[in-house]
């Protein structure tokens, strides 16, 4: 296999990859959140305006961690910066 | 041609991208609209106006609910971002357009003037010495923690929004590409429910870090300006 191959080869493997194991920690972390924030909401249901408010800002920031590891992954597939040193 | 940042046409030397002709054209409209409902208001309102009103106040209402005393300040701010991004994110629904924010250079002008309204909101109500003070607050060991804060959380606000909106266009088109037709349909449903959050979650977090800036600082010193 040329070198061009193996490159496109391996960074789709780690693409994939890294989505997949990426996204493990932020769904952990959302449905801990989730979970707590029900919990809390069943126990204090005047709490609901505050409580909600909260969880979207916290699962947005979880979120957010998620979307690194895509954009990482769309850099890695669409712009690789290392490819330079291949094709020269 | 997934992204806006192809050039669409040069203005001397300078090219001019799809983003930023989607961007004013988004600009134009929404003018064009308030300016259109504003200038005939009346005690006794049409449906228009009462949708308005009510879109205005639910703002309102979710503003002085993080910020009692200072709502009318931060108000127009917040109020423009969340109406410029709502419509922004839903605007990549119509064909042939391309959401502005699903552009990083976009996303991370938004959140450059959320970045720089911060100190501006904060140095106009508590003034410069006691808004600089803040940062070596507690003690001046914490003073590259709260840099590297602030240069984080800006960036985390580009490219979350950018990332979101980017990844649903692409996501529409990879199922388009796959299965056919009609069958990025309800991807299309869950993108507007997507676009109204982000745009929520984007203002509510400027609204945060603002409240934050002026809210420890009033805590802390007692306040010189009163008025408003």
């Amino acid at each position: 296999m040329t070198p061009i191959s193996w490159f496109v080869l391996a960074s789709t493997i780690v693409a994939l990859f890294a989505m997949a194991v990426g996204i493990i920690a932020p769904a952990n972390a959302m449905g801990k959140a989730i979970c707590t924030a029900l919990e809390s909401l069943a126990r204090q249901p005047e709490a609901e305006k505050s409580l909600s408010r909260t969880l979207f800002i916290g699962l947005a920031m979880i979120e957010s961690l998620a979307i690194y590891c895509l954009v990482v992954v769309l850099i890695v597939l669409f712009r690789n910066p290392l490819l330079e040193y291949l094709l020269k | 041609m997934l992204d806006g940042t192809h050039a669409l046409f040069y203005l001397g030397p300078l090219a001019v991208s799809t983003t930023v002709v989607t961007t004013w054209g988004i600009m134009a409209i929404l003018i064009l609209v308030s300016w259109v409902i504003t200038c005939r208001l009346s005690i006794d309102p049409g449906p228009l106006q009462i949708a308005v009103e009510g879109i205005i106040q639910a703002i309102h209402a979710a503003v002085s609910e993080i910020l009692p005393q200072r709502a009318d300040t931060v108000f127009p701010f917040v109020a423009t971002l969340w109406v410029f991004i709502g419509v922004a994110n839903l605007s990549s629904l119509v064909p042939g357009i391309h959401s502005p924010t699903g552009d990083i250079s976009a996303t991370m002008a938004l959140a450059l003037l959320v970045f720089s309204s911060v100190h501006w909101f904060g140095i106009r109500i508590v003034g410069l010495r006691h808004y600089l003070k803040h940062y070596i607050s507690p003690s001046p060991i914490l003073l590259p923690f709260h840099i590297i804060g602030e240069v984080t959380r800006t960036m985390a606000l580009a490219v979350r929004l950018f990332g979101n909106m980017m990844s649903l266009e692409m996501a529409a088109l990879l199922v388009l590409l796959v299965a056919g037709l009609f069958a990025p349909i309800p991807l299309l449903m869950l993108h507007i429910v997507e676009a109204l959050v982000q745009a929520y979650i984007f203002g509510m977090l400027a609204l945060i870090y603002i409240a934050g800036a002026i809210q420890t600082l009033e805590a802390r010193h007692p306040l010189k300006e009163e008025e408003s």
